[in-house]
């Protein structure tokens, strides 16, 4: 029955030393193909490097299971790659792009294993129970998000939009009982248009997971700018709840923190420079895709050689040993801990601008499919000069916020309706 | 001696003869069960047949050779296809239909039925052996063997009519009401609730100013109900329309206490789209009018139907209320207007099938499973009436599909929703709307309908040369050509250098139906209706196609079946509101179950687990 191949991160949220991808599905080996370039042997692991449209993507670990004998009964594949959330975005994405395969729906795993029979009773038993707290933690955070932000939200959408559907549908449905017009009613179009707009605008709003993962401040430069000291500065200082953690991606440095109760992630770098030298070459490389992921970057090398300005907070380290240069956003020294106040009023200042406002709805991923689905529809419905067209659209835009908050159906739309309107001979 | 049948049908409204006209077609023996003979066939509240949604299911009961279309066509006196100028997929086809012809084309469809044989008598009570149906026992001490009942009693069943503040039993006015069954139905455990509906007072034409009134003619087209009827044998009459005003108004709300409605006397929930004259006054109170259709009720008829002003005030209050409005100044009122209450079952208790589900045998079509008009129940009959004779011969049910059928989305409506007011089909329920017309029932379901033994010989044939036709069109419409090659011929597209197929260049608006003919100008020699068909199929395409992977994606719950007897409430997991739910509609498959209001992902998850531990 499962016709999609489905993919999702198996493992932890990033970033993590190792994060493991699972594909499963008919289309498990041909994906895999079209990453690694070549089938490796089956339950064999070795070493590929992925790329997708001619962009390297990541040297991973790859397997092959052929089903049925697999732990969801179908063919899988699975990519161990490193776990920095730029890596693991890269290659989700690219495996979304490809024909026929879409992220797992949560539990779906799972759902297929037991559809397989590759789950027996005692397991499925369990798997009850957890599917309770799926529920539980489904409702609480599609529906509690935010304080009720995000329900009230997406509920004053759903019901935006069920007015306009139900002004088209009562053309389409009475327009022969003479109590309402035969043509789009006056301002239709225009509202539909807002909708999306503020659609749109929810869409641009810092997401929800920089709230729950941290801000990403990365912190790079040349080598030997002072830059791990000034990673232990930061981090130690709030030492009570830092923990860092040295990856196997060897290069980075990744240690999560508060600083002023705003959670942040401190990321250091290997220094950038032309290096002859293959692993520094790779940390290199890989410094520079962290460099592209980040929230916040404290450049500590000279001003010229920034990258992204308006990211970017030009620092000049070992303020204790250096003279002063003009460019500089602050002078630090980690040594004497000079600077150092101004420096992290600075990065709560910055982080205010870039995490959600508290109250304010914030949209995680799955959120944001469905408000995306339900905008572009919207602006859809919108253009379209034939009303049949918009009233799909409509009923498009209406199931995808459905899959935020629970179905809703017609029934709400004829109550909107028949609200609104007198009509019934 | 008892007389045996495979089926009795009881009741021959347009549920109960539908039911009865397809067992006896696919090849077992029916006996159809009414009061009287006479009214086989009445259409007891308004004259007019199909509309928005009720034309596609008149449609529909067509493809399956049925009576309703052909009937309507013999009786059509005013035909009109209401959405015209918008997609045909919500064009819908609607006929006012004299009332004596009407009963009669029923009448000669039913004598000229081998297999059918019609008994006059009150069906008091079903024979039942345990929970298994065995007949019906008549009021007269008769009794009838069969291997499955079907109920088709409308609002037979408790009737109670209210005339102003005073109300007597029965089901339509002048004939009996069906009290006795009711009371075994509950016995037999099924729950029942109360519906109201209501009907206007019938006005003599010969008393209305015609003169002062806008018309409405009949279409000018030449389309019928069924293919199968040969043009429109009816003269053609016009329409009227007045308005209510504030003086209307005035009168209905200083007599509002006057009202059953509003002195709390009716129990029973009445349609929101359908609302009593008093309803619409009350609840809109800011209006100053409310459109009303005069319609003709026959040729040979004085009887006009005021379409829009139900109500079950007291007929000196009608008097005045019709005599305060444009043209209805002397008018004399016929029948005044009453409003019915009826004892409905909760469709939830039945099958797919229409069966119920734990009382083997019985079958329920029409206002008894909550709906209202004579559509709706004719389709119900069908359903009912086809999988009674296919249960009896033994041969796999008749399944209706929401994605194929308005007939599959009603029944799943009701199966799985219930009602919370009578049911009337509308576009807006069929998600799949698109491709769902009115005008391509019979390429939709014919197949299935001869698959099933529902269909005559004649109509096989039609049916053959239907699909030859609409080969052929696909074929012209094969033809593959370059957007230059268009622009030449009059049509102003963009030239992007890809050539695409005629088929394919119709999803642009630029190449209308006049540009096709002259590009393919073999598509005049094929029925217009066809060619029509095709251009709106390809027109449609693109959205069509993303429903149907909507509808492929959804298919994989449809074939995973839930048991019958699983206990929701031990399943974790689930809100008491969706264990309330799923318990009353008992949904077969994982897809029914998903498709029931509130039911969440995680909590079908959780059933599917269960599902599967019972079974194994």
């Amino acid at each position: 029955m499962a016709a999609d191949t489905i993919y999702a991160l198996s493992s932890g949220s990033p970033p993590a030393a190792l994060a493991v991808v699972r594909i499963s599905g008919a289309r498990a080996d041909k994906a895999l193909q079209a990453l690694a370039g070549r089938l490796p042997e089956a339950r064999r692991a070795s070493l590929a490097r992925l790329s997708w449209r001619g962009e390297r993507l990541d040297d991973a670990l790859v397997l092959r299971f052929p089903g049925t004998a697999t732990a969801s009964g179908e063919d899988i594949a699975e990519l161990h790659l490193h776990g920095g959330r730029a890596v693991v975005a890269a290659v989700l994405n690219a495996l979304g792009d490809m024909e026929g395969l879409r992220l797992a729906e949560p539990g779906e795993f799972t759902r297929r294993a037991f559809e397989n029979g590759r789950i027996d009773l005692s397991e499925a038993e369990g798997l009850a129970d957890l599917l309770q707290a799926e529920t539980e933690t489904q409702r609480r955070s599609a529906l509690a998000l935010a304080g009720g932000a995000l329900s009230r939200l997406v509920e004053g959408w759903q019901s935006r939009v069920l007015v306009q559907a139900a002004a088209l549908e009562a053309v389409l449905d009475f327009s022969d009982e003479g109590e309402v017009g035969e043509a789009m009613p006056p301002g239709w179009s225009e509202a539909v248009g807002e909708l999306a707009g503020e659609m749109e605008a929810a869409l641009a709003r810092p997401p929800a997971e920089r709230l729950r993962d941290g801000l990403r401040v990365v912190i790079a430069g040349p080598p030997n700018a002072g830059k791990s000291s000034l990673l232990n500065w930061l981090a130690g200082r709030q030492a009570a709840i830092t923990s860092a953690i040295a990856g196997t991606t060897r290069d980075l440095v990744e240690a999560p923190t508060a600083i002023g109760g705003t959670p942040f992630l401190l990321v250091d770098t290997a220094g950038l420079r032309e290096s002859a030298d293959e692993v520094e070459a790779i940390g290199v490389s890989r410094a520079r895709e962290t460099i592209a992921s980040a929230d916040l970057i404290l450049w500590l090398g000279a001003p010229a050689d920034a990258p992204d300005r308006g990211r970017t907070i030009l620092i000049q380290s070992m303020a204790d040993l250096q003279p002063a240069t003009r460019e500089a956003d602050l002078r630090v020294s980690a040594e004497t801990g000079e600077g150092m106040s101004a420096l992290v009023d600075l990065l709560i200042a910055r982080a205010k601008l870039l995490l959600p406002v508290e109250g304010e709805a914030a949209l995680n991923a799955r959120h944001r499919r469905s408000i995306v689905a339900a905008a572009e529809s919207l602006r859809e419905a919108q253009t379209s000069r034939d009303m049949l067209i918009a009233a799909e659209c409509l009923r498009v835009a209406r199931a995808s916020l459905d899959e935020i908050t629970g179905r809703a159906g017609v029934e709400q739309m004829l109550d909107a309706l028949f609200g609104r309107f007198c009509i019934g001979k | 001696m008892n007389e045996s049948f495979d089926i009795i049908v009881v009741g021959g409204g347009h549920a109960g003869t539908e039911a009865a006209a397809v067992g006896a077609r696919m090849g077992v023996s029916v006996a159809l069960v009414s009061f009287s003979r006479g009214q086989i066939g009445a259409m007891s509240c308004n004259p007019a047949m199909g509309g928005l949604g009720k034309g596609h299911l008149i449609r529909e009961v067509d493809a399956f050779d049925g009576l309703i279309a052909r009937a309507s066509d013999e009786a059509a006196i005013h035909f009109r296809m209401l959405n015209a100028s918008k997609g045909a997929a919500v064009r819908g086809p609607r006929v006012q239909a004299d009332r004596r012809r009407y009963k009669a084309a029923i009448h000669r469809m039913i004598d000229a039925q081998s297999g059918l044989t019609i008994i006059e008598g009150e069906a008091a009570s079903l024979d039942l052996q345990g929970r298994t149906v065995s007949g019906v026992a008549l009021a007269d001490g008769r009794r009838l063997e069969a291997k499955a009942v079907i109920l088709a009693t409308g609002t037979f069943l408790g009737g109670k009519l209210h005339f102003g503040m005073n109300s007597q039993a029965g089901g339509r006015v002048g004939e009996r009401a069906a009290t006795r069954l009711a009371a075994q139905l509950r016995e037999l455990g099924l729950p029942l609730a109360r519906l109201k509906t209501g009907t206007p007072p019938r006005l003599d034409g010969r008393t209305v100013d015609w003169g002062r009134l806008e018309r409405q003619e009949s279409d000018s087209g030449h389309w019928t109900m069924s293919p199968m009827s040969k043009g429109r044998p009816a003269p053609q009459l016009f329409c009227a329309i007045t308005r209510t005003n504030v003086a209307t108004h005035d009168i209905i709300r200083s007599n509002l206490d006057r009202s059953p409605l509003f002195a709390g006397v009716i129990e029973g929930v009445g349609p929101r789209y359908c609302p009593s004259i008093e309803d619409k006054v009350h609840r809109f109170g800011d209006r100053d009018g409310h459109q009303i259709f005069l319609e003709p009720e026959g040729l040979d008829d004085p009887a006009v139907y005021p379409n829009g002003i139900s109500t079950s005030l007291p007929e000196d209050v009608q008097v005045a209320m019709v005599r305060s409005m444009a043209g209805l100044e002397r008018v004399s009122i016929l029948q005044p207007g009453y409003a019915v209450e009826y004892d409905y079952v909760d469709p939830r208790t039945l099958e797919p099938t229409l069966a119920v589900r734990d009382v083997q045998g019985l079958y329920l079509a029409g206002q008894i499973n909550g709906t209202t008009g004579y559509e709706e129940a004719a389709a119900q009959g069908l359903v009912a009436g086809a999988n009674a004779a296919a249960m009896v011969a033994g041969e796999p049910p008749v399944l209706f599909d929401r994605s194929e059928s308005y007939i599959g989305v009603m029944v799943d409506d009701l199966t799985l929703q219930g009602v919370t007011e009578p049911y009337r089909m509308l576009t807006a329920r069929a998600e799949y709307r698109l491709r769902l017309r009115a005008d391509n029932a019979e390429s939709r379901l014919t197949a299935k309908a001869i698959g099933h033994g529902c269909i005559g010989p004649q109509r096989k044939k039609h049916f053959r040369s239907r699909e030859n036709q609409r080969a052929e069109i696909e074929d012209a419409l094969s033809f593959a050509l370059s957007g230059s090659l268009l622009q030449s011929s009059g049509v102003d597209v963009r030239d992007d250098g890809v050539k695409r197929t005629l088929a394919d260049w119709l999803r642009f608006p630029e190449l209308d139906r006049e540009a096709l003919l002259r590009i393919a100008p073999a598509l005049a020699d094929q029925p217009g209706a066809l060619v029509d068909e095709a251009i709106e199929d390809h027109r449609y395409a693109p959205y069509v196609e993303r429903q149907q992977a909507e509808i492929a994606r959804l298919r994989g719950d449809d074939a995973v079946r839930i048991p019958a007897g699983l206990d929701y409430p031990s399943i974790p997991g689930l809100s008491s509101e969706m264990v309330e739910r799923l318990s009353v509609s008992r949904p077969a498959t994982l897809g029914a179950a998903r498709r029931i209001r509130g039911v969440t992902p995680a909590a079908l998850a959780a059933i599917l687990v269960h599902a599967r531990r019972r079974a194994a």
